[in-house]
């Protein structure tokens, strides 16, 4: 009687330790929090067609997905990771010093980032300049010699033609992926065309550019964008920054602006005329394919016209489709499994 | 004696000490009225809370616990299913497994049977939107129907399939749908106008939601399950309880009756205790680093989200269990020694048992507290999108709380209500946990 949890107890330990060296079935995928959602889809769909068990994916977005990957080589390390960025030189030298030689790259499609408000407000028009000096900590002078702490309260105050609304923007944290891409896309470019911070040192630069103002204008609402669509259907005067996938889910609720005059939708954000987008990326290592089973058919499946074409299930989760000449060419390298050269 | 003699010569001359205090009668009174009044606001306050959040959670998971079907005529003639009539008759027979029937078009099938059914539809794009009221997955529920039975093969059968959760959540909600203009959905007014069809005609139903109880998780609302997370939850909390408790209990029963009172003792009690304030997420740092990167054990499985968990838990359980040890009163132990019992004896027969229901209440404590647990999990691979549904400790999983944290993720709206019902499903287990402990103390107590 006293020794049934004793013994239990043992046994687990007896079999946790016999653990190094067991095989894997399943495929494991790391990665991206973006691209998540997309993978999940052609995942469970891989799991349910084919007699291979369905991949497990992680979402732990796209830096610590290409680390866990670039780890090494083996049935304890990930086969494939999302990204929402590529590769950087760094990783691939990580990759390489661990051992993992043979990365092939998919880029996937794209994803944008909505800039957005209520239905029930006026559809927005901005410039990315605009966006910048309603959202930088630090903003040229309207005359030009010098940075001031951000001044401006409402959106009126920038540009007389835009609304006489206080300036209430909400955006991810940090630590998202989508803020990231936004300060690279949207602040870094708006930024860019005034003088007085082009003369800056690079650091100096840097810092006027990247630093988001901190007087609680702009607020950061959380990594969940269904959060700040709930926020923004409270409250018609805010603005929100949230992939485009929440607002595709949510069109009758919220409403795109137009950036630079175009607004963000499926068409704008596949030609790139809509200009906050980036790519999607996933990224397989090469000496595991044989290994794990169902790799090559798994890419096989991601790379279909039926998952990431201009009609496949992926487009109707919100991904953005490649053009069709780059999606040929993305599932011929798929299948041959090309090893990634970075330029 | 003088102040007596005064008492009884003068009653009506109270001592100045007497006049103090019915001075301060009134106010010692008035305070401890007002003392109780701050307790019944507080319980009220809290009561508040608790039933705000109840109330939100079940009214917004409830709708979660019901399906929509509708129903549909499908052919299922070979031409249509696309299986060639060797294969057909071969299963038929008996000659040929019914998982040769498994890559059969099945999704043609349905979308036959929505063109035959709204014969007026053309264009890729109408047709397109027509095909999105039925979900993805009922081409996976139609193929099982068909390999249960493959004599339905060339017949024409009335099925009941699951609708896509958009379609699905304004049936359940009972939405007017002839009032295209009144619903609050992404729906454009031509879907809306054949789901009115379709209702006006009974051929949708709302019935209880058993995909929930049996799938794992699902990028389609309609077809999420909390089966992968529930499972995973119990064996992880499985794992967590066994090692943590006798552990946890033993160093208890040493440190409390055993071990000397010397500086060690003291500094592994002072490590105790600050272990049981040490954020949870460093526990998940420690269990990437040891059990996985050092003893290799697999990625996102309970048994190290167990051991993870257990080591969280331990200090909780470890606390609880001397606390319980030393209520129970020396002249037990001291009875027992009379009597010519061992230490041992003292302990196993006389001392732990009357501890039992606190050793006991503490576990719970813990074990709901790893329940709950996110951040160490994140650590070790269990925040991950599981499908199938875990067969042991060493295969992937999830466990409930990652669940509602994807599912509140998710772009698509009728996940809202999954969350919710996951949350539900979430306080039940707590629920059934706790009456467990709770049936258990009771068996075990003892009052002296």
């Amino acid at each position: 009687m006293h020794k049934t949890p004793l013994l239990v107890a043992t046994a687990i330990a007896a079999a946790t330790l016999s653990g190094p060296g067991f095989a894997r079935d399943t495929i494991s995928i790391v990665g991206s929090s973006t691209v998540y959602p997309f993978a999940t889809v052609v995942a469970e769909r891989f799991g349910k067609t084919t007699d291979f068990a369905t991949p497990k994916i992680e979402s732990t977005g796209s830096g610590g997905g290409l680390k866990l990957f670039c780890s090494g080589i083996g049935v304890d390390t990930p086969d494939i990771t999302n990204s929402s960025r590529r590769i950087k030189a760094s990783e691939v030298e990580m990759c390489t010093e661990n051992g993992v030689n043979n990365v092939v790259e998919v880029l996937i499609g794209y994803d944008g980032i909505a800039i957005a408000n209520s239905t029930e407000a006026e559809p927005m028009s901005l410039t990315r300049e605009e966006l910048f000096l309603a959202l930088a900590k630090d903003v040229p002078t309207p005359d030009g010699d010098g940075l001031v702490p951000n001044p401006y309260k409402m959106w009126s105050e920038i540009n007389p033609e835009l609304p006489a609304f206080s300036i209430e923007v909400l955006g991810p944290p940090p630590t998202s992926g989508t803020r990231d891409a936004f300060v690279e896309l949207v602040m870094e470019e708006g930024c860019a065309s005034f003088e007085v911070i082009e003369a800056l040192d690079e650091d100096a630069k840097d810092a006027a550019c990247l630093t988001m103002r901190e007087d609680g204008r702009f607020v950061e609402a959380g990594e969940n964008d269904n959060l700040i669509v709930q926020k923004l259907e409270a409250n018609p005067d805010a603005v929100g920054i949230f992939g485009y996938s929440f607002l595709d889910q949510n069109s009758d609720k919220v409403q795109s602006s137009f950036i630079d005059g175009v607004l963000a939708d499926f068409d704008t954000i596949a030609d790139g005329s809509y200009p906050v987008s980036r790519p999607l990326y996933f990224y397989v290592k090469g000496e595991h394919v044989g290994t794990v089973p169902g790799i090559a058919e798994y890419l096989a499946e991601f790379t279909s016209e039926g998952a990431f074409g201009e009609e496949g299930y992926l487009s109707e989760k919100g991904m953005i489709p490649l053009g069709e000449d780059e999606r040929a060419e993305v599932a011929a390298a798929a299948t041959e499994l090309k090893t990634l050269e970075l330029n | 004696m003088s102040v007596e003699s005064s008492h009884t010569a003068a009653p009506a001359q109270p001592s100045p000490a007497t006049a103090h205090v019915k001075a301060g009668l009134a106010r010692r009174y008035a305070a401890e009225k007002r003392f109780r009044l701050y307790g019944i606001i507080a319980i009220g306050a809290s009561l508040a809370f608790l039933a705000m959040l109840l109330i939100s959670i079940v009214s917004k998971g409830l709708p979660a616990f019901s399906q929509t079907f509708i129903q549909l005529d499908v052919p299922l003639d070979i031409d249509t299913l696309d299986i060639d009539a060797e294969t057909a008759e071969a299963v038929q027979e008996g000659s040929l497994p019914a998982s040769e029937l498994r890559r059969a078009n099945y999704n043609g099938a349905i979308r036959e049977a929505l063109r035959e059914r709204f014969p007026d539809v053309s264009g890729r794009s109408d047709r397109r939107a027509l095909y999105k009221l039925v979900s993805t997955g009922a081409q996976y529920d139609l193929a099982r129907i068909v390999m249960d039975d493959p004599s339905l093969l060339g017949q024409r059968q009335t099925l009941w399939l699951p609708t896509d959760d958009e379609i699905g959540a304004l049936v359940k909600r009972g939405a007017d749908l002839t009032q295209a203009d009144t619903l609050s959905t992404r729906l454009d007014d031509k879907s809306i106008a054949w789901a009115a069809d379709l209702d006006a005609n009974n051929e949708f139903d709302v019935r209880f939601n058993t995909t929930f109880f049996k799938n794992g998780d699902s990028r389609e609302p309609e077809l999420a399950g909390i089966r992968a997370a529930l499972v995973g939850s119990a064996y992880t909390l499985l794992i967590t309880f066994l090692l943590s408790f006798p552990v946890a209990v033993a160093s208890a029963i040493y440190l409390e009756e055993f071990a000397p009172q010397n500086r060690w003792t003291d500094l592994v009690e002072v490590n105790i205790n600050n272990l049981a304030a040490v954020p949870s997420i460093v526990f998940g740092l420690l269990g990437l680093a040891v059990f996985i990167n050092f003893f290799h054990l697999p990625r996102s499985a309970p048994v190290v989200g167990g051991i993870v968990l257990s080591l969280m838990t331990l200090p909780t359980i470890i606390i609880s269990s001397r606390a319980a040890l030393k209520s129970v009163p020396p002249s037990i132990r001291e009875a027992a020694r009379g009597l010519g019992a061992s230490e041992l004896q003292v302990v196993f027969h006389h001392v732990l048992p009357l501890a039992m229901p606190g050793i006991l209440t503490g576990t719970i404590i813990g074990l709901a507290q790893a329940l709950g647990e996110t951040a160490p999990l994140l650590m070790i691979g269990m925040v991950a999108f599981i499908v199938d549904i875990p067969q042991g400790i060493t295969d992937s999983a999830t466990v409930l709380p990652v669940q509602v944290y994807l599912w509140a993720d998710s772009p698509e709206r009728a996940f809202t209500e999954k969350t919710s019902a996951a949350i539900m499903v979430l306080l039940a287990f707590l629920i059934v946990m706790n009456a467990v402990a709770v049936m258990l103390r009771k068996r075990f107590e003892r009052r002296w």
